[in-house]
């Protein structure tokens, strides 16, 4: 199902869905977590990084179906908790993930994503509306202080727009064509 | 959802999946788990290319620096650099030694507490795969016989303590996490006070009475009332202070470089490290002030 190839046409736009290789979504997750929980050890600041997201955005906005795109996020995010630390509990990244799932491949379903600029632009919202989702879980569903906006968290979005732009091409690679 | 209109359809699902989401978080936060078996077979799944990355890097770095680039050069500084880590931690056992011979000459040192507690050295695999929380994963876990609640150090300053053991691996939380701390105390006025992680690169000591002399510059170091640490293990040194009421405000530079971490120590015990009488000290010192609890000396 998730590999499935086909055209969605909604008022007279044409816009493709992207059919990729075999392995390829299981593959790019698995390397994206891997390389989080491993990079920094060696790199700290990589840690500013969140592949696991961009994975989560280069999906939805490629295969731009809500259903698929936001059980991605799901499950992503669900394995993301699962590798944080104990004050991390199951479900914190799963829900940002699961919505941000939902509304890239919701967006990706209606606007043109493929240009680098494009790419940039979403990437920067959908990663300081990731952290939003964060801090609203975490103040009201865990009564923990978590600040909203930071200077650091600009410029991470920045630095997570950029290697997104660089990401997604190679991503691109994986499509069948 | 047959009877929801297909154009909804994914809008259900959202709503169904974080509700689902919401559920699992309250029953963790309620029964006060952590759902150990989806952790437990993510961090199977990913430990053993973390391992194998570790491994690989560490191949390329010792090839790199013992045959590419100054064969002999690279191996004595090796060896220096390990001798220079055992005398680090003989002069802080001694340091500790001499401060505790002036004040409580009944005690035991430090090193001879030392002999007793086994440790193991474990190479940093992984760290947490979020910025939320401050952790890492070792290459050792259950087999080697690490446990929760066991003491992780360098040679230059506490790092943290086991959270979760897992088979061949564990999970440290490393003291910048704002869930940890450790009992601590001012080096040179014996005052104490627990040290917390902040989220951030400096601890925050938090009990300070506005009344007592903080200078920055001064030594942090365990107090070994947290049951965890052996007393006079380097913590950090105090880099900010910020007067309020009723307490300071005292920022904590941790002495091992939690950011940059690679190999570790782990002490093998959960028992409460002990200071051993070696002579009847005193009932009390006056030069030891007490926040937050008791000064006891563990027979």
């Amino acid at each position: 199902m998730m590999d499935d190839a086909f055209d969605l046409r909604l008022a007279e736009t044409h816009i493709e869905v992207h059919k990729f290789r075999s392995g390829a979504i299981v593959g790019a997750t698995f390397l994206a977590l891997i390389l989080q929980a491993f990079v920094p050890v060696y790199i700290p600041k990589f840690a500013a990084l969140d592949l696991p997201m961009l994975v989560v955005i280069y999906f939805g906005l490629s295969r731009r179906n809500p259903s698929t795109g936001l059980l991605l996020g799901m499950v992503i995010g669900l394995l993301q908790d699962s590798l944080s630390g104990p004050t991390i509990p199951l479900g914190l990244y799963g829900i940002a993930k699961t919505i941000i799932g939902y509304l890239a491949s919701s967006i990706g379903a209606r606007l043109d994503t493929e240009h680098p600029a494009a790419r940039f632009a979403l990437t920067m919202i959908f990663f300081v509306a990731h952290q939003g989702f964060i801090a609203l879980t975490r103040r009201i569903l865990l009564a923990e202080p978590e600040a909203w906006f930071t200077l650091h968290l600009a410029i991470a979005a920045a630095v997570n727009a950029v290697v997104a732009v660089l990401v997604f091409a190679l991503l691109d690679r994986l499509r069948k064509t | 959802m047959a009877g929801v209109p297909s154009r909804h359809r994914s809008l259900v699902l959202l709503a169904g999946v974080i509700i689902l989401q919401v559920i699992l978080l309250a029953v963790q936060i309620k029964r006060d788990s952590q759902g150990r078996l989806l952790r437990v077979w993510t961090v199977g799944a990913v430990s053993p290319f973390q391992r194998a990355g570790a491994k690989g890097i560490g191949n390329i770095r010792g090839t790199w620096s013992h045959y590419f680039a100054l064969q002999n050069t690279s191996r004595e500084n090796d060896q220096l650099r390990r001798e220079n880590d055992e005398l680090k931690l003989q002069v802080n056992e001694l340091q500790s030694k001499a401060a505790e011979a002036d004040r409580l000459a009944g005690l035991l040192n430090f090193r001879q507490t030392q002999r007793s507690v086994p440790m193991l050295a474990a190479r940093v695999i992984g760290t947490s795969a979020d910025t939320a929380s401050q952790t890492v994963y070792l290459d050792r876990g259950e087999r080697d016989g690490i446990r929760r609640n066991m003491g992780v150090i360098t040679p230059d300053g506490v790092v943290g303590k086991v959270v979760e053991s897992y088979r061949d691996t564990a999970q440290v939380l490393l003291l910048t996490d704002k869930d940890s701390g450790v009992g601590a105390m001012l080096a040179d006025s014996r005052i104490q006070s627990p040290v917390g992680g902040t989220g951030e690169p400096l601890l925050s000591m938090k009990y300070i009475p506005t009344d007592d002399t903080v200078n920055v510059g001064e030594q942090v170091v365990t107090s070994g009332m947290d049951r965890i640490f052996p007393r006079d293990l380097p913590v950090g040194v105090v880099a900010e202070i910020k007067t309020g009421r009723p307490f300071q405000q005292v920022r904590v530079r941790p002495a091992a470089n939690l950011q940059r971490l690679e190999e570790v120590i782990v002490l093998l015990t959960l028992h409460p490290l002990e200071q051993k009488k070696e002579m009847r000290a005193p009932a009390t010192d006056p030069g030891e002030k007490s926040v937050g609890g008791t000064a006891a000396v563990h027979p």
